[in-house]
């Protein structure tokens, strides 16, 4: 079993964890330029169709007939042997068109699920994520600000786009769908992996009197190592139900599992380190009058 | 134990049974979301054209005209709303068939008799190989195709020409790549009294029409002026099919035959007797989810949360052992709290709202691995186990209370911002934080008291 007490110079190595940190950012920050996201529909407009056949297709000959309608360059999913998702290029009619011609090339099939998001609609989604994203951070440095000091909630918010770049990286390195349950990921992950930095935070504030005994490193490595064996319980006890849900629940789900995956494992280890770090660079650096 | 630990028990076992009572038995009592129970939604907007820009009184008409369709195919419960100016959103639960709901919604509908100046010919299939013995042959009746599909092309774009330069003429395709040449409409839809699916003498689904008086006689004029003619019976723009007229028609009863499947007749037939939607509309949005997906995303959501909760209550058992039980205790409570308070709101959930309270089962546990941990550090300072209860859930709980504060706010911006399934998500979520934070203070300290009380102070390590 884990012991109990752990004494892990978290802080000496602060240097080249905020290293990695700063690497691992500007290497997300370069592939969504130059790869970019792979946008789903609810951001970019389009037309999905989940259907089922009778019997097992090929995803091949399913291209095959779509280039009749013009829809050969359709991204098409399988995620069964008769399951498929389409994504259609362009247009309503394609749909009905569409349809009609994989009846008549495969048989019967059900449409599960249609889903089209017009541009229009597609833009204003993808507008108000965007604030949504904003407005929460932001409240958060309030919300923060007022329980502790304002260079926590800088430390807290810091760590935070921390997670929030590094898991658009993952999504965009995997190549990923960005949705809007994707979006209600990303910030219940903001949220929750506050959880870890706060309890981290509390720590510090709770030992601060003993700033000047051990200093700003020292305090910061003892609340780290005393909520350690906390905060990585309650990050497995999140991380295992979700991962059931990543593998368990659905194609529907399972991109936005993903995204959780991600953000608890980039949040639980920016919550040790990043805040911590931050914090301990900016007082080394600047100590507060007071 | 003390008198505030017997109130706090009695409090758990309160709540609890409150709890088993709204939620068992659970068969309907939760309201679920169109992404599972199966339905459709659809955003739309009324488009407008410089000669028929959209009003208020055409989007009331257009409102009145979908709730009639609504009505008539039979929706139970639907949700037909106006958004803004000149949007309608239109929820139908339980449909079961996406593309029906699409059609029905967005089609106009608009049916007419209109005279055929010119038809164009359709085109005949292509020949096959197989059909010919020599590749000489076949090439040959496959250039005569070509030059029959040339000049069916030429013919076809003079009759556009002529739809263009004459507002009286319309262009309009027909089936089998045919296309027509139209003069005057004789007679719309909006005459129609009644319509209804029947069969023809082939079997085939048919649409039979029946006139008012008004209608009746404009038909019977059209009828009377064409015989040996053909009229064409166009549907939105497209001509459905091209009779000849046998005789003069005065009863005002007309039939319309079509490709159609006797479901496609039936959908026909309800937005003839609606009527035609008084301005064409624009599909936004649409987000249809047939029933199969919606009870295979249920039992996909359930297998994983039960997957999933098994997972963390044998963790919470390994790691803390007689502690984890009764965290684990609390995590049922939690869990029944969530879906009591589902219900009691009448919240919906949706797919989303699943892997929230998902979320929950880990987060819920949160807070009594916090106070676990403090209980651990209050013993090693030296209390006696059951002072470091007290003591541990007094510091840990500025902790939790923080914590959760946060997640709830990410909760209520998505609350605010999202529709539909993100909205469940954000509303479950929420019930589960407050549901887990009520049981990790209450729930386990009840349960902690009394299993330290009693002197079996065995402390998991």
């Amino acid at each position: 079993m884990i012991k109990r007490q752990f004494n892990i110079n978290f802080m000496g190595i602060r240097r080249i964890a905020l290293g990695v940190s700063i690497a691992l950012i500007l290497g997300s920050l370069a592939l969504l330029m130059t790869k970019g996201l792979n946008l789903g529909i609810d951001f970019s407009g389009g037309n999905l169709v989940q259907l089922e056949f009778a019997s097992p297709v090929a995803v091949s000959d399913i291209r095959d007939s779509l280039v009749e309608v013009e829809q050969g360059q359709s991204v098409i999913q399988a995620y069964s042997d008769r399951g498929v998702i389409i994504r259609l290029q362009v247009e309503d009619e394609a749909v009905q068109q569409t349809l009609s011609v994989l009846r008549d090339s495969f048989g019967e099939l059900e449409v599960l699920r249609l889903e089209k998001v017009g541009p229009v609609v597609g833009e204003q989604l993808r507008k108000e994520a965007i604030i949504a994203v904003v407005i929460a951070l932001v409240g958060i440095l309030g919300y923060i600000t007022l329980r502790f000091r304002f260079r926590f909630g800088i430390a807290s918010v810091a760590a935070l786009l921390h997670d929030t770049i590094i898991t658009l990286g993952v999504f965009s390195l995997t190549g990923r769908e960005i949705s809007l349950p994707f979006i209600a990921a990303i910030l219940t992950i903001v949220g929750y992996s506050l959880n870890d930095t706060i309890v981290v935070l509390d720590r510090v504030r709770e030992n601060w009197k003993k700033l000047r005994q051990l200093g700003i490193d020292g305090l910061i490595n003892l609340s780290v190592n005393q909520t350690l064996s906390r905060t990585i319980n309650t990050s497995l006890t999140t991380f295992l139900p979700v991962l059931a849900l990543f593998l368990w629940g659905g194609p529907v789900i399972a991109n936005f599992a993903f995204a959780f995956l991600v953000g608890i494992v980039v949040g639980t280890y920016s919550s040790i380190y990043i805040s911590g770090a931050l914090l301990a660079e900016w007082y080394a650096r600047s100590p507060e009058k007071k | 134990m003390l008198k505030r630990d017997r109130w706090r028990l009695i409090l758990v076992a309160v709540v609890v049974i409150a709890a088993l009572l709204t939620v068992f038995p659970i068969r309907g009592r939760v309201r679920l979301g169109l992404d599972l129970e199966g339905g459709a939604h659809i955003l739309l907007q009324a488009v407008g054209t410089p000669e028929q820009p959209v009003t208020n009184d055409s989007v009331e008409r257009l409102l009145a005209v979908l709730r009639n369709r609504v009505d008539q195919y039979g929706v139970t419960e639907p949700v037909i709303q106006r958004e803004g100016d000149d949007r309608i959103i239109v929820d139908l639960p339980g449909v079961a068939d996406p593309e029906a709901a699409l059609e029905l919604i967005g089609k106009t509908a608009l049916l007419e008799f209109r005279q055929v100046v010119e038809a164009g010919s359709a085109l005949p299939p292509g020949p096959e190989r197989g059909n010919y013995d020599s590749r000489e042959s076949y090439l040959a009746a496959q250039q005569r195709w070509d030059d029959v599909k040339t000049s069916i092309e030429e013919a076809d774009a003079l009759m556009m020409e002529r739809a263009e330069e004459d507002p009286e003429l319309l262009f309009a395709p027909g089936d089998e790549e045919s296309a027509y040449l139209l003069g005057k409409a004789y007679v719309s839809g909006k005459y129609l009294v009644d319509a209804k699916t029947s069969y023809d003498n082939l079997g085939r689904p048919v649409v039979t029409l029946e006139f008012d008086s008004e209608g009746a006689q404009l038909f019977d004029e059209a009828t009377a002026g064409n015989i040996g003619r053909q009229i064409a019976i166009v549907l939105d723009g497209v001509v459905i099919s091209a009779p000849v007229v046998q005789e003069r028609i005065s009863g005002g009863n007309a039939q319309i035959s079509g490709r159609f499947s006797s479901a496609q007749a039936q959908r026909l037939a309800i937005m003839l007797r609606a009527g035609a939607l008084p301005v064409p509309v624009d599909i936004l949005e649409n987000r249809s989810v047939g029933p199969t997906m919606g009870s295979d995303s249920i039992r996909a959501g359930i297998r994983a949360g039960l997957i999933g909760a098994f997972m963390v209550l044998l963790f919470m058992l390994i790691y803390y052992r007689a502690q984890g039980l009764v965290a684990d205790a609390a995590l049922f409570v939690t869990l029944l709290l969530v879906f009591a308070g589902l219900i009691s709101f009448k919240a919906t959930l949706t797919l989303p709202g699943i892997a929230g309270i998902i979320l929950t089962i880990g987060m819920a546990v949160d807070g009594n691995i916090l106070i676990f941990e403090r209980m651990k550090e209050e013993i090693a300072s030296g209390k006696t186990p059951y002072a470091s209860v007290d003591a541990g859930f007094r510091k840990a709980f500025t902790t939790i209370f923080d914590a959760n504060v946060t997640t709830l706010i990410a909760a209520a911006v998505l609350f605010y911002f999202g529709s539909g399934p993100i909205r469940g998500f954000a509303v479950t979520l929420s019930i589960g934080i407050i549901a887990s934070v009520f049981s990790a203070l209450v729930v386990t300290r009840a349960l902690l008291q009394v299993y330290q009380g009693r002197g079996r102070a065995r402390v998991a390590r």
